[in-house]
């Protein structure tokens, strides 16, 4: 612990927390600062993950440490006039502290961070903070020890570590063949290419911690015998980016990256990043390889693997960020200790993005084995403005959905994959009444047909037909035979395509087809969208005893739809209502009916 | 696959004349260097905002790829463009967050405001409208990014009002 002289400010500033105002509450600080009033110690810190509580202040005195929400650059000051002026907790925003109870410790308390330790607790763009929380250990105490490379694999094969990016391939054996395979040069990889719409744990976790994911790097180079190592990042995450490549100036400067790292003769490491050019198939192993040597990024057939032939044709071991931040945990902590928590055969913890319909989005690490119950009800205090819990989605487009009344599924590979849906990489989107389930089948399908790399026929063309099938169902003209259809496509493509882009493009599809199939035969043969979304399927009418003749409605209504005298009622024209939902957004007296 | 990427009109192709003077810079940067013709694209986008014709014949001379190869990786990624673009680019965010918050509404507001299609630039040259895939800010849902800024916890009518004291400030710039 150390000695605290004056009061010191944290401010979070990841990406998320710079979009809702901490920079600016950050140079609002500042100002405070030099103008003497009040004395602390200013700092910054990335992502907590408490996502919906930003900006987040966090400050550390004499009495310990709280945690502040909401604190725009207008509060701010007031803020510390009370807690640092007049030494008072300011309790209604303060969202967790070290010696009371807080609105949001359930939020922090239910979690378990590995890969997260360090996010929100260090300056990402100091490697002296990160070192005071054990960055460098594991790997200085491998070379220290002169522990084998056998025996790093063994430990990170006992561990169970699977593959966070989705695959859930074991991570421990993916490095062990990689080591057996024999060449003059190896290739580290870290796939940061998050792609999946409505995730961003490997962003937070670059932004907030990157040294982790560095050290982790050298302990897979020291694993298999790479000397070199690749961030394949998205260009879309420049804040990571940067930090990741401050994080690397550090490393090098203090002789940890280069040539001889830590002084040592026989090991030898360096890490560059990559950006990527924006291409979700690029989160493929083999495209993503051809990317990083300026190829157009399409995947190959396996075998040879890349532990065979990866990168320049040479032994490659990828591992995708998060995974690679457990690493240095596991080495340091040992191997049981990992192995201690989550189930069976999903061992540790996992990072999710809880988002969508939910009251609490944020990040969240929970140990394996937790069911989605507990995730979106006790971490994510359940659903926005008090709706009902519809479905939540896991695995992005290669996923699939959950219904609620499966709420109780544990959250571990094995479990989720039975229900249709995937792991994936942690995106975790909760559905609430108000979502239309084929809208988001059709959402996914878009997406991936617009990513499809174009090499497989029944990726490029059987995902276009099953999205004409399914836009023809949300404009109200689906056909009868139009459910069949979509499911002999969904097998065809999930058998006859090379990577996982093209086999698990339909899963959307299949899941909500197998939970929600009354939701597509209403659509096609009742022509009615249930969550009143799809706009060609809606009516709007106006109720005949709640409209007061406003006129607010007929003034707004774009196409002139709407007729009617001053306090008479009014009455909507359906040959000229486009179903645009304005009437409905207006009306003050909920007299505007859709069904 | 983004054919509706590719830009179709001949009249693209009877550009102006760019000064490929300062690419030779980035040239010599990463001469003889493996895989470098993904940060040499992007190098000549950084530089004129979007790729104009001259820099594939100028790109395949110095490295040695042939030119539709060139045009073969800059099609396939989404990052590149080949037509210019406007001098804010606003990246509406359609990831699955933003979708479920009603991302649609904000993409059809500025549509109808701007008067341009999902890719289109404004012909005052001010603005380019875009749907990205994921900002990778979830929970801020619907986002929109403007420049370096982004934009959180939108509604149309919110968009809006950013996109005019845009173009008022603009205004005034010109005054």
């Amino acid at each position: 612990m150390e000695v605290l002289h004056q009061p010191k400010v944290i401010v979070g500033l990841g990406s998320c927390g710079i979009a809702a105002g901490a920079a600016k509450t950050y140079e609002r600080l500042l100002d405070i600062k030099a103008a003497g009033k009040l004395n602390f110690d200013l700092a910054k810190t990335s992502c907590v993950g408490m996502c919906y509580k930003e900006p987040l202040v966090e400050i550390h005195d004499q009495r310990g440490w709280v945690m502040y929400g909401d604190m725009t650059e207008d509060r701010i000051e007031q803020l510390l006039e009370r807690h640092i002026g007049e030494n008072e907790i300011v309790e209604e925003y303060a969202v967790s502290a070290s010696s009371f109870k807080a609105s949001e410790d359930d939020f922090l308390k239910g979690q378990l961070r590995i890969a997260l330790r360090n996010c929100g607790h260090i300056d990402p763009e100091s490697i002296e903070e990160a070192e005071q929380h054990r960055a460098y250990k594991a790997i200085q105490n491998i070379l220290a020890l002169e522990i084998p490379a056998e025996e790093v694999i063994q430990t990170v094969f006992d561990s169970g570590l699977r593959g966070r990016g989705g695959g859930g391939f074991l991570t421990g054996l993916k490095w062990r063949f990689a080591a057996q395979s024999e060449s003059d040069e190896k290739y580290i990889i870290c796939n940061a290419d998050e792609g999946d719409p409505g995730a961003f744990m490997d962003r937070s976790l670059l932004e907030g911690d990157p040294h982790s994911v560095l050290e982790g790097m050298m302990i897979g180079g020291y694993a298999i015998g790479a000397s070199h190592g690749v961030i394949y990042c998205r260009a879309e995450y420049p804040l990571a980016i940067k930090r990741l490549n401050i994080a690397i100036r550090q490393a090098k400067s203090k002789g940890y990256l280069g040539d001889q790292a830590f002084g040592n003769k026989n090991f030898s490491f360096d890490i560059y990043v990559k950006e990527g050019a924006g291409a979700f198939v690029c989160g493929e192993e083999t495209a993503l390889i051809a990317s990083i040597e300026g190829q157009r990024g399409m995947p190959r057939k396996r075998p040879p693997f890349p532990a065979v032939s990866g990168l320049w044709q040479k032994p490659t071991n990828i591992n995708n960020v998060e995974t690679w931040a457990n690493i240095p945990w596991i080495i340091n902590n040992g191997s049981e200790a990992y192995a201690a928590l989550g189930t069976e055969k999903s061992k540790g913890t996992k990072v999710f993005a809880l988002t969508g319909k939910i009251k609490h989005g944020g990040l969240v690490e929970v140990p394996m084995g937790i069911t989605i119950n507990d995730i979106i009800f006790k971490l994510g205090g359940g659903i926005q403005d008090g709706k009902k819990f519809k479905a939540v989605q896991l695995g992005g487009p290669s996923g699939g959905c959950i219904p609620a009344h499966l709420g109780h599924t544990a959250v571990d590979y094995d479990s989720v994959n039975a229900t249709g849906a995937i792991m994936g990489s942690g995106g975790m989107v909760v559905m609430d009444e108000s979502t239309c389930m084929i809208d988001l089948a059709k959402f996914f399908l878009r997406f991936t047909q617009d990513e499809s790399c174009g090499k497989c026929t029944f990726c490029r063309i059987g995902t276009k037909r099953m999205l004409e099938i399914l836009e023809r169902i949300t404009d109200g003209k689906g056909e009868a035979q139009d459910i069949e259809r979509l499911e002999t496509l969904a097998d065809q493509i999930k058998n006859n395509s090379l990577c996982g882009l093209g086999q698990t493009a339909p899963n959307p599809v299949l899941t909500t087809l197998k939970y929600f199939r009354e939701e597509y035969e209403a659509h096609i043969f009742q022509k009615k969208c249930p969550a009143k979304v799809c706009k060609p399927l809606l009516h709007y009418s106006i109720h005949p005893t709640k409209c007061t003749g406003c006129t607010v409605c007929a003034k707004k209504c774009p196409t002139n739809a709407i007729d009617g005298e001053r306090k008479g009622l009014h009455t909507i024209n359906q040959e000229l209502c486009i179903q645009c939902g304005e009437c409905y957004t207006v009306c003050r007296f909920d007299a505007v009916v859709v069904d | 696959m983004r054919i509706h990427r590719i830009a179709l009109e001949p009249q693209a192709l009877a550009e102006k004349q760019y000064d490929l003077q300062p690419l030779q810079q980035v040239f010599a940067k990463y001469k003889y260097k493996s895989g470098s013709l993904i940060p040499l694209l992007q190098a000549a986008q950084e530089h004129f905002g979007f790729l104009p014709a001259a820099v594939f014949p100028a790109i395949a001379q110095e490295t040695g790829v042939a030119e539709s190869v060139i045009y073969g990786v800059a099609t396939f990624y989404a990052q590149f463009r080949l037509k210019p673009v406007g001098k804010n680019i606003i990246k509406v965010c359609h990831g699955t967050a933003c979708h479920v918050q009603n991302a649609t509404a904000l993409t059809d507001a500025l549509r109808d405001e701007l008067g341009v299609k999902d890719g289109g630039t404004t012909p005052d040259g001010l603005f380019t409208l875009e749907s990205v895939a994921c900002l990778g800010c979830c929970s801020l849902a619907p986002v929109m990014m403007i420049g370096e800024n982004t934009h959180g916890k939108l509604n149309g009518k919110m968009a809006l009002k950013i996109l005019r004291s845009i173009k008022n400030d603009a205004l005034v710039l010109t005054q």
